[in-house]
């Protein structure tokens, strides 16, 4: 009998990964066909971003993904001069969250986009992006 | 309901690199407040242990600890909430000695940062967050805290000037602790210096003289229950609030941006179990890990109105004279701040300034001191309100 293959999918998010297993997994499946999704819950219909397995309301696993589509307003962001060990190469880099309504999405902003350009409450799209390393993210892009 | 007290307090120096291991780091701030109290240690009859275990080498250090410091074979407790875990070992021993399992209690908190090496610590901080959503992205610690002063400057127009002048204020009494690591002033000028460490720019707007000053540390408070404390006690301080509360890790879960909610609902329970509000508070220490957590802390505890911060600064009310003198012992800033040992290190600044024995800290006459302490990115918040 062969070794029972562990889906270790989640590995391949962001920089460095430091989680390989989760029972959203499909996320990385959708980011690899170019889509970033959270999670809605069937019970009761509210929408997770980052997207959870399990609803802490209804306490069920029914749950379908959803598009991470048009725009969010920017409500914060970072730029760092230093980064955590494994994230020197991408230096400097911005971090932020958007804000859809329903949910937040935290994030990084694209390379690319100038600091100065940045505005609070200016509208940004969260797209699908690969890293120089082969690793998968999703970045903000102006809307 | 039992009063319970705090009948002793203690600290280690606060240092770059202990040259000693964990257990003889907590014994130094275990002893003195053992000899605070003129107590021993047949007096307590448990301990509660408080760190952020990434740091430490030792397995369960709880079980070590109540070795070295003599307290077998009385039971032990392990307490964590990354930088408010003393504080949070403050209020578990409190439910102990009023609950009546226990009549005295020592809570010991200790962090040696330095017991890992720098590239070890790094790897840590970038998992000091939600490590499968927001790490990937390659977050650390002062650019949470550099998204709050982001948001903060759009909303109430807070300039850097207003965080660099925290950082001026708690220079100006690190350099009059024995017990802080960073012993020097830092001034305004040093902030517009590009020439200077402090202008080095870390996740903007925060700069190296915005984040505070990493340490080797231990700290201890013996909590009593209100017979112990009259029996062993001249000056007893009372645990009149204890106030917790979380918040959601990864900062999409979160709707306030200008502020720690967390850090709000903790003041709101202290104050309601206290039975007072954000004026009768006579002096008080927060956690101010970066320069912005002052300034959010001034307004999430009522000292100020949302936005309001920047003035109560500028007007130096939080200084040793002002109206409202806060972290007149340097702060995390200038003291520094050894995580497991910080809330302990802040009650005990608060406990010797009600009992009138904080040398040139002391404010004039306080009677109600308050602790805000704060566990991750407003992860956990912890707010403790002492009186005589």
């Amino acid at each position: 009998m062969g070794k029972k293959e562990i889906d270790d999918r989640f590995k391949k998010f962001g920089t460095v990964s430091f989680t390989a297993t989760t029972r959203v997994n499909d996320f990385i499946t959708n980011l690899e066909s170019g889509k970033v999704t959270g999670t809605q819950c069937n019970g009761c219909g509210i929408k997770f971003f980052p997207p959870r397995a399990d609803c802490h309301k209804c306490l069920t696993t029914d749950m379908t993904w959803f598009d991470v589509d048009g725009n969010g307003k920017l409500i914060t962001y970072s730029t760092l001069k230093y980064g955590p060990q494994g994230f020197e190469g991408d230096l400097p880099y911005s971090i932020a969250v958007l804000d859809y309504g329903d949910y937040k999405v935290f994030g990084r902003i694209a390379d690319g986009i100038d600091v100065d350009e940045l505005k609070i409450g200016m509208e940004m799209t969260a797209a699908v992006n690969t890293l120089p390393n082969g690793q998968l993210n999703y970045v903000f892009k102006k809307a | 309901m039992g009063k319970v007290a705090i009948i002793g307090v203690g600290q280690s120096s606060f240092v770059r690199q202990y040259p000693g291991s964990v257990r003889e780091l907590a014994f130094e701030g275990f002893k003195d407040a053992l000899n605070d109290a003129h107590i021993t240690t047949a007096d307590i009859d448990a301990s509660v242990i408080c760190s952020a275990p990434e740091y430490d080498k030792q397995r369960s250090p709880a079980g070590i600890f109540a070795e070295y410091l003599g307290l077998n074979p009385q039971p032990t407790f392990y307490v964590e909430s990354l930088c408010s875990s003393s504080s949070m070992g403050v209020r578990l021993a409190y439910s102990l000695v009023e609950s009546g399992l226990h009549d005295a209690v020592a809570v010991v908190g200790f962090q040696k940062m330095s017991e890992i090496s720098s590239a070890e610590s790094q790897e840590r901080m970038g998992r000091g967050a939600d490590i499968q959503w927001e790490s990937p992205f390659g977050t650390m610690m002062p650019a949470y805290y550099a998204m709050y002063a982001t948001a903060h400057m759009d909303k109430y127009g807070t300039k850097p000037e207003d965080l660099a002048a925290i950082r001026v204020k708690a220079s100006t009494y690190g350099q009059i602790n024995d017990k802080a690591v960073y012993r020097k002033q830092v001034t305004h000028e040093m902030f517009s210096d590009p020439e200077s460490v402090m202008a080095g720019p870390v996740a903007a707007p925060l700069r190296v003289g915005d984040c505070c000053a990493n340490a080797d540390g231990s700290s201890c408070v013996i909590v009593a229950s209100e017979k112990k404390a009259r029996a062993l006690c001249k000056k007893p301080v009372w645990i009149l609030g204890v106030g917790a509360a979380t918040a959601s890790v990864n900062l999409a879960g979160r709707d306030l941006f200008t502020g720690l909610q967390a850090a709000k609902l903790a003041a709101e329970n202290a104050y309601k179990m206290a039975g007072i509000g954000p004026k009768d508070v006579d002096v008080a220490e927060v956690h101010d890990c970066f320069t912005i957590a002052e300034m959010m802390a001034y307004e999430n505890l009522g000292f100020a109105e949302p936005g309001g911060g920047k003035e109560l600064i500028q007007s130096k009310e939080t200084y040793k004279e002002g109206s409202i003198p806060v972290n007149v012992d340097g702060g995390l800033l200038s003291k520094g701040h050894p995580i497991g040992a910080t809330g302990g290190s802040q009650i005990r600044t608060i406990v010797l300034q009600l009992r009138g024995e904080a040398g040139d800290m002391q404010v004039k006459d306080p009677g109600i001191g308050l602790v805000h302490n704060i566990g991750g990115v407003g992860l956990y918040g912890n707010v403790t309100i002492l009186g005589r």
